[in-house]
Order: C-alpha cells, then sequence, then structure tokens
C-alpha cells in the first residue's frame, strides 16, 4: 500500500526522469530505445506475477496466468530484439568499436 | 524473517535504479550495449524476488507461464529477421498492454468477490466511498484481503483500459506490418463511431470504480476497451505505423504503472512512468519528423486528403542496370537513399557491396537517410549498421539536403513518399508539408522500384516523372546484386 501523495510524487520524478532521458537523443539510436524502453515495461511481468500469486478462484487463475504468459513475453521478447538491434552497433565505428563494450 | 520484505524491497528499488541507467546507457551509441544488459540484470533481479513475497500461491502456476512465455518470446525473438523488428517491437508491445489489462481484471474479479463476501445480499451503492461502512455488520466474516480504496480501483480500471487498447491496438499494428492486413479499413462516420465506443468504455470504467462492479459489467468494459483500440488503429495507414507504436508503447508503460499503484509496486510505477514519458517524447519527435502531429495522425484520414491532386506530367522512364552501373561508376558523388523497400527485399548488404566497389573506383558515396525511412525512425540506420556501413557514410537529412546539387547521381533504393516533391509543392497532397530528401536536385536519379505503384501511402510520385529520373525496375536485392555484376564486369 503506497500513499496517493507518494506515488504521486514518484509519479512526477520518474515521468521527468523518462523525459530527460530521451531528449538528445540521436535519431539513430530511436529504434533501439523504442525496443529499449517497451523491454523495461516489461517489469508489468512482476505484477502479473503478484496477481496471479493472489488470484483464488480458477477464473482468476486463467486470466493470472494470461497475463504471466504475455508479460513474460513482452520482457524475454523485448530483451532479445533489443539486444539483437544493439549488438550491430558493435563493429559499425572501427575507433569506437574498442573502447564501447 | 524480518529482513526479508526488505531485501525484496531492496531488490525492487535496485531494479528502477538499474532500467533509469540501462536506458540512460542506451541513449548514446557509444555504451548502448551495454544499457540493455544493465536493464536485463534490473529485470531478473526484480522476478526473483517476486517470488519471495509473502502470500504467494499457484507458484507452480507462476513458474509455468514464465518459462512459456519467455521461451516462446525468446525463440521467435531470435529467429525474427532483423527487417522485421518493428512488427515484433510492436507485438511484445502489445503483450505487455494485455498483462496490464490481465492484472488489471484479476484486481477487478477480486474486488468484486471481496465485496460479495463482505456483502452477501448485494453491493450497497455507497459503500466503497465509506470505508468505515464496511464494517458495520460485525457478523461478516473480515475478509483475508483488504478491499481495494477508491484510488486504487480508478487507477486500476483506468490502466485496464490504457493496457487493453495498446493490446489490441498493436495486434493490428503488427498485423498491418507484418503484411497480414494490408488494407485500410475506413468507413463512413467511423470517427463519430470511435468517440462513441471510447465514451462507452470510460462510462462502464467510471461505473466499475465507483463500485458498480460486477462480473458482467467488467466483461463489457473490456470488451469495449479491446474493440476502441481495434477500431481506432484500423484505419491508419502503413506510413504512420511507426507513430502508433511508439504512442502504444508509451501508453503500456501508463498502463503498467497505474497497475503497479494498485499492486503497491515502486518499481513498476517507476519503470512504467519513466516508459510513459520516454515514449510520448519520442513519439512527439516521430511526429514532428513526418512534420504531423500525433492528433493528426489518429484521426485525421491519412490518404484521404480533399482537394483535386496534382496531375502528373510525363511517364517513367526506365533504365537497365548496365546502364545505372555504368553511371554510377564514372560519377563523381552518389548518394544511396534507402527505404523500407530495401528493408522488405534484404538488400542493405548488397547495397553496400556495390557501395564499397563504388568507393573503390574512387566515387564520394553516401547514404543519407530521411528521418522516418522505413518503419520506424533509425530503421535503416539499424539495417545499414548491420550490412556493415560506417557511421560517416550515412547522412541525416538537414546534412545531405544542400549537397544534392553537386550529387552526380542519387540512387533511391525502396524509397517513395520520402523523397516526393509533391509533398513542397502540391498543397492538396496528405503528405503535403513533410520535409523531403530533394534527391530531384541531383543531376540523375535512379529509382529502384518493384513496380509502377505508389508507395505505401497510396500516393503518385512525381519524382518517377521528372525528367532527369530513370526507373530500374526490380526487386531491391536482385537489382543491387545485377547492379554488382554489371560493375565487375566493367572492372573486368
Amino acid at each position: 500500500m503506497i500513499d496517493g501523495f507518494l506515488a504521486l510524487y514518484i509519479f512526477m520524478l520518474a515521468a521527468f526522469t523518462g523525459y530527460e532521458i530521451i531528449a538528445r537523443v540521436p535519431v539513430i539510436l530511436h529504434t533501439p530505445l523504442m525496443s529499449g524502453s517497451n523491454f523495461v515495461h516489461g517489469i508489468v511481468l512482476v505484477g502479473a506475477m503478484i496477481a496471479l500469486g493472489q488470484a483464488q478462484t480458477p477464473f482468476e487463475m486463467t486470466i493470472g496466468f494470461i497475463g504471466v504468459l504475455l508479460g513474460a513475453g513482452n520482457a524475454a521478447g523485448g530483451y532479445v530484439v533489443t539486444e539483437r538491434m544493439l549488438e550491430m552497433f558493435k563493429s559499425s565505428k572501427p575507433a569506437a568499436g574498442k573502447e564501447s563494450k | 524473517m524480518v529482513w526479508l520484505p526488505i531485501l525484496i524491497k531492496g531488490c525492487y528499488f535496485l531494479a528502477a535504479l538499474l532500467f533509469i541507467l540501462g536506458l540512460k546507457r542506451m541513449s548514446s551509441p557509444r555504451t548502448a550495449r551495454g544499457g540493455i544488459v544493465w536493464a536485463g540484470f534490473g529485470m531478473l533481479v526484480a522476478v526473483l524476488a517476486t517470488f519471495f513475497l509473502p502470500d504467494m500461491h499457484n507458484l507452480g502456476l507462476i513458474v509455468a507461464a514464465v518459462l512459456m512465455g519467455v521461451g516462446a518470446a525468446w525463440w521467435t525473438g531470435r529467429r525474427v529477421a532483423m527487417t522485421a523488428m518493428p512488427q515484433m517491437v510492436a507485438l511484445y508491445n502489445g503483450m505487455g498492454g494485455g498483462a496490464a489489462a490481465a492484472i488489471g481484471a484479476v484486481e477487478l474479479i477480486g474486488y468484486v468477490r471481496n465485496m460479495l463476501l463482505l456483502h452477501p445480499a448485494g453491493i450497497p451503492d455507497t459503500s466503497p466511498l465509506r470505508p468505515e461502512s464496511w464494517a458495520v455488520n460485525a457478523l461478516q466474516p473480515i475478509p483475508v484481503v483488504v478491499p481495494l480504496s477508491p484510488i486504487e480501483l480508478s487507477l486500476g480500471v483506468l490502466g485496464a483500459l490504457i493496457g487493453a487498447v495498446s493490446f489490441s491496438g498493436s495486434l493490428i499494428a503488427f498485423s498491418k506490418l507484418q503484411g497480414w492486413l494490408d488494407k485500410r479499413f475506413v468507413f463512413p462516420a467511423q470517427r463519430a463511431v470511435n468517440l462513441l465506443l471510447l465514451a462507452a468504455a470510460v462510462v462502464v470504467g467510471i461505473m466499475l470504480a465507483s463500485g458498480h462492479a460486477s462480473l458482467p459489467l467488467i466483461a463489457v468494459f473490456f470488451a469495449l476497451a479491446l474493440l476502441f483500440g481495434l477500431m481506432m488503429t484500423l484505419p491508419i495507414g502503413g506510413a504512420d505505423m511507426p507513430v502508433v507504436i511508439s504512442l502504444y508503447n508509451a501508453f503500456t508503460g501508463l498502463a503498467v504503472a497505474f497497475e503497479g499503484f494498485v499492486l503497491g509496486n515502486e518499481a513498476m510505477i517507476i519503470a512504467g512512468t519513466v516508459v510513459g514519458a520516454a515514449g510520448t517524447l519520442l513519439t512527439q519527435l516521430m511526429a514532428k519528423a513526418m512534420n504531423r502531429s500525433i492528433g493528426n495522425v489518429l484521426f485525421g484520414s491519412f490518404g484521404a486528403a480533399g482537394g483535386e491532386a496534382q496531375a502528373i506530367d510525363g511517364a517513367q522512364k526506365p533504365i537497365d542496370a548496365a546502364d545505372a552501373a555504368v553511371m554510377m561508376a564514372y560519377a563523381e558523388r552518389v548518394v544511396i537513399v534507402p527505404g523500407y523497400g530495401m528493408a522488405v527485399a534484404q538488400a542493405q548488404h548488397k547495397v553496400w557491396e556495390f557501395a564499397q566497389l563504388l568507393i573503390k573506383r574512387g566515387v564520394k558515396v553516401k547514404f543519407a537517410i530521411h528521418p522516418v525511412a522505413g518503419r520506424m525512425p533509425g530503421h535503416m540506420n539499424v539495417l545499414l549498421a548491420e550490412a556493415g556501413v560506417p557511421y560517416d557514410l550515412i547522412a541525416d537529412m538537414d546534412e545531405i539536403n544542400p549537397e544534392f546539387p553537386v550529387t552526380d547521381v542519387a540512387m533511391v533504393i525502396g524509397a517513395n513518399d520520402v523523397v516526393n516533391p509533391l509533398a513542397k509543392t502540391d498543397p492538396a497532397s496528405p503528405i503535403y508539408g513533410m520535409p523531403i530528401l530533394d534527391v530531384g536536385n541531383a543531376k540523375h536519379v535512379i529509382v529502384v522500384k518493384r513496380g509502377k505503384g505508389t508507395g505505401f501511402a497510396g500516393i503518385e510520385n512525381a519524382l518517377f516523372y521528372a525528367d532527369n529520373a530513370r526507373m530500374l525496375y526490380g526487386d531491391g536485392q536482385a537489382a543491387a546484386a545485377e547492379l554488382v555484376n554489371e560493375l565487375k564486369t566493367l572492372d573486368a
């Protein structure tokens, strides 16, 4: 249980953080970033796990199960796709290739 | 076991921190690769910690669902071609929205169950808003779970609405990009119908949130929300999909944040809000690159602008690969403009091979990328990077446009709307006002194109009829391979 105003503060600060992270990003990284943020909201998996963990009737369990299934897909798929995209930036610029790890 | 709750909270804190740092690292090309690993570690920590939360039941089911979901997504994500990345992002994003909606559904159903437990005779209208009234009937059993507060209930319903819209909308976006749904779906008074659907979903949502929850009403609510996402996305053309996917990405983030509040999970609130804000900004940047507003993308019926389109004089003049190769082999400066057609044809490797042969002959070659070329901003950069094209050969629109007048040959491969001069000259054109690459200013233009048809936006392209333009018909990869061969025979 979170205090309403405390949550409001979290909302506000997190929103600014998200805004600041994306501002001034080169176009070349827009797609990987969209994919990366797609992965980050895969945290919904945790929420779906909690929902399924608290489910009591078979109906709730079914929906919770679907939720966890979808959430796990979001997290895993988001990670793999982002990782594959970023992997290609590895050797594009030979000069910077060594220092970026 | 006093330390366990603190440890779990600590794990969620670490996860939130790693998400933010990971995203920050992803916003610079040099550190981008590490960024996803950091965020991935955060996710792992958060998921593992969740298993140790108190009062977690159905652990077997949870493990099974996690394994199945991860397995399926990991397998498809590994297998899919780089060119299909935009629709995969749409698909996984839709899954996240669906998961958020499912959380909302479970919470709502649990809420109904708890209320029935408290008031077996029926739910009084006023009680949910006055929690003290719940304890009035002392004879009733005290519920195991504390019922949701009105604020939690409202945000839960809102999150479920946004998540469900993002779910069905993203699935439509996925189908469109995958080519399963290639027709735009338009009917009269569509906007009014969609607005009505949304209004109905909101009204039912308010009823749920104000304590009138019942199972049939919950079902109606989700049906309306899903249908709205479907109907809202169907009329949007493929050219606008990048903006739409980005918008749904932000939607899912918000939905996750709201459901996180309901579940009292700070990591979800922070990660969801960060993505919601970042996604909104990203959506705005994309819409701006197309010189359109988000509202215009969502509600303006693209490709159906009023007024007579300008008639285009002349004919498309074909050229064969041999002539095209010679033309470029003896040019001083060549600019290659890739578009979605190159992605579809998987031609990026052949195109780069061709460019390398030209460079070996002393031709100055550059790649010009329009901000919205392809189906996502940066889509072409990713593909060219995959093929091994170095950064310094890739120019963006502002950088390359002044160079076209001194360019001998501009080769357009699979791009259409982003080089259409009608965007500058024809106010009746649906893409009017969109900044374009001025390839027409080059001395010669070679357009590699599959056929004479129009582009994704369904608009005639005046460039193809220009005096200095020649058409090289054929699939992008085949055409590039032919060009490579012609160039090699030239050297032999």
